[in-house]
């Protein structure tokens, strides 16, 4: 990398671009909450298009998420938010130069989501069995029109899998962060990258906490 | 890389030399050329669509190709000039080049994000052009389904994989310039005293960073549907078309600001440069920017009239949409009021900005018109439409784009290019586009429906007219493309200042050192200020 910045203390690991290091950590992380911005809009036109047809299929929608585990649900709920504090223990241990540490809490992030993809792996595996996979294979036995309770499992399958997209990503991510740590690049003045990792997989976690109610609770009480 | 060689002066563009040294590079200037390239190709694939739709409507008989066959032609024109040469134009060249520039910064924010962003808008356009060389894609730019999940018989999901990558890049691209814009200005560069393309550039990304992601998803779910033959919107199958409508205008009818707005950002250059004086109004202005960023999120669907949407969110509509009239009509108040008693010099950038204004006024008044309800159902998917909305990204963005060209180009290349030819051409483009579009509003109002290949013959004379008009308006855009090849190598050398115009790009050589600036400027004045400028000269 071509670079003007002197190998010292102050400007070690900074861009040519960058005056300083203060401005290069403050443009990382708003690019980095720009980003999420990017994210909130595209899981918002699903979002949107789930409501729509929600209030189109009301009936369907209720008896499709009848179909889905609850408990499986809401042990994955239990899991990905328990993965978000130690990713939130990773970020402390490297603001405070804990290099070992900081490799074990990414570690641990890194074992959580797989337990997730885990389950979900499960869930759909059901899904199949039961024939509730949209396709011509799809088969509704209820009173309701198959359609609709297809429409639901559409929606479910297009919003939990890419949500399990970004999951596998996030933890491709966190692999290479977890290499980089052990190999002792972070420290107290240089943490921008697992602060901005940490960014990313919060907000996936709360993706999952917008699709919990959404898909598995909502109509179940009635 | 920064060993000097000879005695000649070391800028960006003979820094390093060889193939490698520009597909790898980082530096914003070398990325906008490198996007130059790109978009003139882009540009000049969309046209030869054009051609092709002009020379078959010159007869009223469907005698030149397959009505097949020119379904395919205007969705590949609408492709290739929306999504791969006008979104990415003003914001991936100039945009690149002039912001860092413009704010005093080194580069971008982010620079190798910049150079990926450039790569993913070539892979994008890739798979679109493959698309095309296997026979194309016939829904409309606009892919209306059911007819593109379920009945085409095209390459859909190609050319819609093309465009969703290519979305990446302008969400990355916007998300450089908000950081940029908001973390590197030079010291004593505020806010208000930024350049006003810089604020057209900011309101342009924050409608790429919020509108491009919302269309990827009604890409993607529009590909689900078609790949996996589930129904999303297929109403056969349970789903809804209308709303693929509302998803798809939640992201174009913003991108006709994407569009447009850096080109209002350009004028604003041009119209000071030319006229000696600061901008009437700039807080106005500025704002304005925003406020259309703003507002036109909220009026896509008045690109649904005539859908099944509800009569009152119709209504809702169409007032929203004439309030978007509101902020174009400061700006363009605000334009003619910086020509009043202004030291008007008639270079070839200014007459651009001088059509830009005439044309943008005309598109603008026929967009009121067309969000009067009443109207819209009569000249609807009528060339009316397509007159319409021709001014705007034509008559608007494109001449723009070819002013702040012509504008920054000594600045670029450090060469001039030959002012008769220039002008000429800018005549030519004027006079070429009015007679290619007014005819077609005539035609519309008369009940020309957009999309066919054969019409009546009592609409032949203007149609013709419009063929002839759209042959001036191609010599008229190959001009520049021959000047400005020549000229990289005969023409005179430019001065680092040739129009004497104020902002931190003229104060520093042309073309710019590879790291933008000898001395970091502060900037301790306002934007345009040609008074003290005029002060500065007398004293010296």
């Amino acid at each position: 990398m071509i670079s003007d910045a002197k190998p010292d203390r102050q400007t070690w690991g900074l861009d040519h671009q960058f005056d300083s290091v203060d401005q290069q950590r403050e443009s990382s992380f708003l690019g980095m909450w720009i980003f999420l911005v990017t994210e909130i809009m595209f899981f918002g036109g699903l979002f949107a298009t789930y409501i729509v047809y929600r209030g189109q299929n009301t009936d369907g929608f209720v008896a499709g998420s009848h179909e889905l585990d609850i408990t499986l649900g809401a042990v994955n709920t239990a899991v990905l938010i328990g993965s978000s504090l130690t990713m939130a223990l990773a970020v402390w241990a490297a603001q405070t130069d804990r290099r070992k540490a900081t490799v074990w809490f990414i570690l641990a992030t890194i074992l959580l989501g797989g337990v997730f993809l885990g389950v979900k792996v499960v869930e759909y595996g059901a899904k199949f069995e039961h024939h509730l996979v949209p396709g011509p294979e799809f088969h509704w036995p209820g009173p309701e029109k198959t359609e609709s309770v297809q429409m639901f499992f559409n929606l479910y399958f297009l919003m939990t899998g890419l949500h399990a997209l970004h999951m596998i990503i996030g933890i491709g991510i966190l692999a290479v962060l977890a290499w980089l740590a052990w190999r002792g690049v972070f420290s107290a003045s240089n943490h921008n990258l697992v602060e901005g990792v940490g960014l990313y997989w919060h907000f996936v976690d709360i993706v999952w906490i917008f699709l919990f109610p959404l898909l598995y609770l909502l109509g179940r009480s009635g | 890389m920064s060993e000097r060689q000879g005695p000649r002066r070391q800028h960006y563009l003979n820094a390093t030399w060889g193939l490698k040294s520009w597909l790898l590079t980082k530096d914003h200037k070398r990325i906008a050329i490198l996007y130059l390239l790109g978009i003139t190709v882009f540009f000049f694939i969309g046209g030869l669509f054009a051609v092709l739709i002009r020379l078959e409507l010159a007869t009223p008989a469907g005698d030149m190709v397959q009505p097949d066959t020119y379904n395919r032609l205007f969705t590949m024109h609408g492709v290739m000039m929306i999504f791969f040469f006008l979104i990415p134009s003003i914001p991936a060249v100039l945009g690149n080049f002039l912001i860092p520039l413009m704010i005093g910064a080194k580069d971008l924010a982010f620079p190798k994000l910049n150079l990926a962003s450039w790569y993913i808008y070539m892979l994008g356009g890739s798979f679109a052009l493959w698309a095309m060389f296997n026979g194309g894609v016939d829904t409309g730019w606009t892919f209306y389904t059911p007819f593109s999940t379920t009945f085409s018989n095209s390459y859909v999901i190609a050319t819609a994989l093309g465009i969703f990558i290519l979305g990446f890049s302008s969400i990355l691209t916007g998300l450089n310039f908000v950081v940029t814009i908001h973390r590197m200005r030079a010291p004593g560069l505020t806010w208000f005293r930024l350049p006003l393309f810089v604020w057209a550039q900011y309101a342009t990304s924050l409608i790429q960073i919020l509108g491009t992601p919302v269309l990827a998803v009604t890409i993607l779910l529009v590909a689900a549907e078609r790949l996996l033959h589930i129904g999303i919107f297929d109403p056969a199958l349970g789903g809804d078309p209308v709303l693929f409508q509302h998803l798809f205008w939640f992201y174009s009818h913003p991108a006709v600001y994407i569009m447009v707005l850096p080109s209002m950002g350009v004028i604003s250059e041009l119209i000071t440069a030319f006229a000696r004086k600061r901008i009437f109004g700039y807080q106005f202005v500025a704002f304005a920017s925003i406020a259309i960023a703003v507002l036109g999120f909220l009026v896509w669907g008045h690109h649904m009239f005539v859908s099944s949407q509800s009569v009152y969110a119709g209504v809702v509509f169409s007032f929203l949409s004439m309030f978007v009239a509101v902020p174009s009509a400061v700006k363009v108040f605000n334009w003619t009021a910086t020509l009043y008693q202004g030291s008007i010099s008639w270079d070839t950038p200014m007459l651009y900005a001088l059509g830009f204004i005439g044309l943008f006024t005309i598109g603008g008044l026929t967009g009121v018109m067309l969000s009067t309800l009443g109207i819209d159902i009569h000249v609807h998917d009528t060339y009316f439409v397509v007159a319409h909305f021709h001014y705007i990204m034509v008559g608007g963005a494109i001449m723009g784009y070819l002013g702040g060209l012509h504008f920054w180009w000594p600045k670029i290349t450090g060469r001039l290019y030959p002012v008769f030819w220039s002008k000429l051409s800018a005549l030519m483009i004027f006079v070429g586009f009015n007679l290619t579009f007014f005819p077609q509003f005539l035609l519309g109002y008369m009940g020309m429906p957009r999309r066919y290949h054969a019409y009546p013959e009592e609409f032949q004379v203007l149609n013709v007219m419009s063929s002839a008009g759209a042959t001036i308006l191609g010599v008229g855009y190959l001009i520049p493309m021959i000047y400005f090849v020549w000229s990289m190598r005969y023409g005179e050398r430019a001065s680092s200042n040739p129009w004497g115009a104020v902002g931190l790009e003229w104060e520093t050589t042309s073309p710019p050192p590879s790291h933008n600036f000898l001395e970091p400027p502060t900037v301790d004045h306002e934007a345009y200020d040609y008074v003290r400028r005029a002060q500065e000269q007398r004293v010296a």
